[in-house]
């Protein structure tokens, strides 16, 4: 019976008891909200607003964005002061130095420092360094996430294994439609000799949310 | 929801489904035509209300308010939308079979 579940899950909608979404397959039974997108994509073809060309590119678009564009971004700001400098004072334009498409939006870094470190958060939908670090995890979506880190973040902070000494100042950054964050985390110690390729491998898509600090080296 | 009670974040992840992307391609290219703002997507996804939340995936909320925009926009009408669905679901019981026109 490797379908013995089949009927049940189709009727929750694809939601999983915590209330994530489960990986939807083409050969499972069609959704009424999977036929919406059918439907309306079909229309908006044969309207002549959109087409396939333009949806499969950006889809295309979309999957070649991650988290190792972020890491490489990160990589040049450890190692070329001018960069962070610039990065710091217009993260979207010195992302598009690199080759990165930000699109309109604004993107602001904000440096982990000594003293301060930074999360984002999005609490009203799910805003994100989309451009930059491709489509975010579900839990940067879930209710969970969005309620909690604004009011007890070093708690969350201890959910993903972190823990900051109580003399470090936590600052919770609530991302908007126009205006989009990137923590810039802090450089690891001992990796005073590594190159910005090795230094980008250290990067986490976690430690540029705030929820993760970046790997160690070796 | 910023600042209310809640459980524990998990560290969930999915690989998103085609029908997904699909829907976030629609959304980024027909907000960048001009046919709604961020805002109207949020507005149409927070009239949904608290039990949408618990009961529709991220991308289910995102479908149901891109086409809610985009009816009022007058881009297509909801009777249009509703023959199409019929048909579509005639064409098979998968996702596969059915978005292959």
């Amino acid at each position: 019976m490797p379908h013995d579940h089949h009927e049940d899950d189709f009727h929750h909608s694809g939601m999983s008891p915590s209330g994530h979404p489960y990986r939807e397959d083409d050969d499972r039974p069609l959704t009424y909200w999977q036929t919406m997108e059918i439907a309306m994509r079909e229309i908006l073809i044969e309207k002549g607003i959109l087409t396939p060309a333009e949806i499969a590119r950006q889809i295309d678009e979309m999957d070649s964005r991650s988290p190792a564009n972020g890491a490489a971004v990160v990589a040049r700001a450890w190692v070329d002061p001018d960069f962070r400098h610039r990065l710091l004072n217009d993260a979207s334009e010195a992302s598009r130095e690199m080759g990165f498409d930000i699109g309109p939006l604004r993107l602001i870094a904000l440096e982990n420092t000594a003293d301060t470190h930074n999360i984002i958060v999005c609490t009203l939908c799910s805003c994100y360094p989309r451009n930059l670090l491709g489509l975010p995890p579900d839990w940067y979506k879930s209710r969970a996430y969005r309620s909690r880190v604004v009011r007890e973040p070093r708690k969350v902070l201890a959910e993903f294994g972190v823990t900051l000494p109580d003399s470090t100042t936590i600052r919770v950054h609530d991302s908007t439609a126009d205006m989009r964050y990137i923590v810039l985390p802090r450089r690891p110690d001992g990796t005073e000799s590594m190159s910005e390729t090795e230094l980008a491998a250290l990067v986490t898509r976690d430690s540029m949310i705030g929820v993760g600090l970046p790997k160690s080296p070796d | 929801m910023g600042g209310q009670a809640a459980g524990a974040v998990l560290p969930e992840d999915h690989d998103y489904a085609l029908w997904e992307k699909r829907v976030d391609a629609l959304m980024v290219l027909c907000s960048s035509k001009g046919y709604f703002t961020v805002d109207g997507l949020r507005r149409a996804i927070e009239d949904m209300g608290e039990e949408a939340f618990e009961t529709m995936s991220y991308y289910e909320r995102w479908v149901a308010a891109v086409n809610q925009n985009m009816i009022e926009t007058g881009a297509y009408s909801l009777a249009e939308l509703g023959e199409r669905m019929e048909l579509i679901k005639a064409r098979g019981n998968t996702y596969g079979e059915a978005a292959d026109a």
